[in-house]
């Protein structure tokens, strides 16, 4: 037991060396740029003093390490310094938009988890069979389609034809459940249409990996019924393999945020940092990339975790 | 003279032609195979000759109407302006398969250059560039390109680089992990004992050996810039006008959405065929690498 704690803190140490890295590559890329956070802000017609000033002020004339020491220091002080745009605190955006997109992340692997599961175990079940093949087309199909187009076509359907549900998640402040669930309804749909393909199709292969180990042969050939060998047989010992893909799946969940959050006008913070995009607005563009970068290594991380716990082999290494 | 002749008639016949060749790839393909397969040369073909086959100037207002819906002169109707989305189409699928497929060679060769780099150079090297490409494989790919068209903005040769950038790692991590192995065979280590240098070993012994492999993993690459530039066009951050991908279209036609007009719906099946086209062509190749495992 003890290996596999020293295996699990090693693996999250290296976590926290890649993000390290991590912070180095977002902030070496966004202050490469050609233009000049002083000059930009002030705008063309500011007097070559009053860059100067600024430029001072916001510590640009420091070398390109120190500012990267001081940044580095400030996120992990919880303090990412103050939005180039509005001149708000960077922290207190980040604070008002971070619940509402776990509100989001969370309602959508409350529905698409169980409904991949599903469908990867179903599938895994009667392999080779019409329905395996039908959706096996089906996800390969849903993980090649670009996400602002299921948001796109579902606004049609549900929105505009169908009129069953709002197109922008604008939700009151004293608005009923029912209200809620109306509202969140189709972003969520978009989102889960995107990760369902993918966690349902590794399912599916982390359930196949176990059916074709001896002991399920040995089951079958006793006279065990194959949902009894599915359930009771193979699918416990996919348990961690399953954890796994579910966790690298809802990893994609960032990146399908960014395209959702913007079309259907939900402030979360992926519609924050496209703002930020927009307005070149960097300090809160590097918070919001490390936080993704973040959320992405934890989910990893996890991931990593639960096949160390479910598999021995792999703390021998 | 008679030398000029012997090699001609010596020429091994056992190599079958490429007509051949193809007969057999498309026999040895599941249906689902060969509908992705036309729906990749159909697209292929379109950005190739498409542009010279559209019945209109790409910017040209022509329709009385915006939002118009079939017709002889308009067979894709018209657009919010009025303009032809059938020769829009035709022209934005152009910039769509042009980017993404400059973007997937430059990022799986360059991705695989470094990887074959880092499997015949030291350890040392090998360490270095392998921990450079796991922090980028760390920030995930929107979060990169947005990082990066912030910073640097989004002219189309600028678009080209991030989108190589960006999906540069995940060729480089398949790439390494193949060459890695292969560098241990006993042929690699012979031709390393009789004195090759380590571009031989790289160009003749190890890269024939995993070129197939890294032919799937392109058509990936490939599926995965058209959903990250289609999407950054669709968000106003990627090909901005006067030019516009399939991505751009769909957005700038968007407020047709509520009339459900085809100015919206074809540029946005278009896209979804290609990606789907791709995807099903790449499920069904022989031996296949490995799943599809998005990376959007």
């Amino acid at each position: 037991m003890t290996t596999t704690l020293a295996l699990i803190l090693r693996r999250m140490g290296a976590a926290v060396l890649t993000l390290l890295l991590v912070s180095l590559v977002v902030f070496t890329i966004s202050s490469l740029l050609p233009g000049d956070a002083a000059q930009e802000t002030l705008g063309q017609s500011a007097t070559p003093e009053a860059v100067a000033a600024l430029r001072a002020q916001l510590g640009l004339n420091e070398p390109a390490p120190l500012r990267y020491i001081h940044w580095l220091g400030g996120l992990v002080t919880g303090d990412p310094g103050r939005s180039m745009a509005n001149d708000l605190p960077v922290r207190e955006l980040i604070a008002s938009r971070l619940p509402k997109s776990l509100l989001l992340a969370g309602l959508t692997a409350a529905v698409s988890v169980p409904l991949a599961l599903a469908i990867g175990i179903l599938s895994a079940m009667f392999r080779g069979s019409i329905l395996d093949r039908a959706l096996n087309v089906a996800t390969l199909s849903m993980v090649a389609v670009p996400e602002f187009l299921v948001a796109t076509i579902a606004v049609l359907v549900f929105a505009v034809k169908l009129r069953w549900l709002p197109s922008l998640t604008l939700v009151p402040e004293d608005a009923t459940l029912g209200e809620m669930l109306r509202a969140y309804a189709l972003p969520v749909m978009t989102l889960c249409f995107v990760i369902v393909a993918q966690m349902a199709r590794m399912t599916r292969a982390a359930v196949i990996d176990q059916l074709s180990q001896p002991y399920v042969e040995m089951a079958v050939l006793k006279g065990v019924s194959p949902t009894r060998v599915a359930l009771t047989h193979a699918l416990p010992n996919a348990i961690g393999p399953i954890v796994n893909a579910v966790a690298l799946s809802l990893s994609y969940l960032l990146g399908g945020a960014i395209i959702v959050e913007t079309i259907f006008n939900y402030p979360g913070i992926a519609s924050l940092m496209v703002d930020a995009v927009t307005s070149r607005d960097m300090p809160l563009l590097q918070a919001c990339a490390m936080i993704f970068c973040s959320a992405y290594l934890l989910l990893v991380l996890i991931a990593d975790v639960c096949a160390i716990l479910a598999n021995p082999r792999l703390r021998g290494q | 003279m008679t030398e000029a002749v012997v090699p001609a008639a010596a020429t091994p016949p056992a190599k079958p032609g490429v007509v051949v060749r193809a007969a057999r790839f498309w026999r040895s393909l599941s249906l689902s195979g060969r509908v992705g397969l036309a729906l990749v040369a159909f697209w292929v073909a379109t950005a190739v000759v498409g542009p010279l086959l559209a019945p209109y100037e790409v910017g040209a207002i022509v329709a009385p109407d915006v939002f118009e819906g079939f017709s002889a002169a308009h067979p894709l109707g018209s657009d919010y302006l009025g303009r032809d989305v059938l020769s829009r189409v035709l022209s934005g699928a152009r910039y769509t398969v042009g980017l993404a497929l400059a973007a997937a060679v430059l990022a799986s060769t360059t991705g695989t250059a470094l990887a074959l780099f880092a499997a015949v150079s030291g350890r040392w090297i090998d360490e270095a560039l392998s921990r450079v490409m796991d922090a980028f494989i760390s920030i995930p790919s929107k979060v990169l390109a947005l990082v990066m068209v912030a910073a640097f903005g989004s002219s189309i040769p600028l678009l080209l680089v991030i989108a190589a950038v960006t999906y540069v790692p995940g060729a480089y991590r398949i790439a390494r992990s193949m060459a890695v192995n292969l560098n241990e065979m006993d042929y690699v280590q012979a031709a390393r004992a009789r004195g090759e240098g380590r571009f031989y070993l790289a160009r003749a012994e190890i890269l024939p050996n995993m070129i197939h492999p890294m032919l799937a993993d392109f058509g990936l690459r490939f599926v995965f810039v058209v959903l990250l530039l289609s999407g950054l066009s669709f968000l106003g951050l990627g090909v901005q006008p006067p030019n516009a991908d399939l991505g751009s279209l769909v957005r700038e036609n968007t407020s047709g959405l509520g009339d459900g007009a085809l100015a919206v719906l074809a540029p946005a099946l278009a896209i979804a065929t290609l990606t789907i086209g791709v995807n099903l062509l790449i499920d069904a190749l022989p031996g296949r690498a490995r799943r599809i495992q998005g990376e959007a």
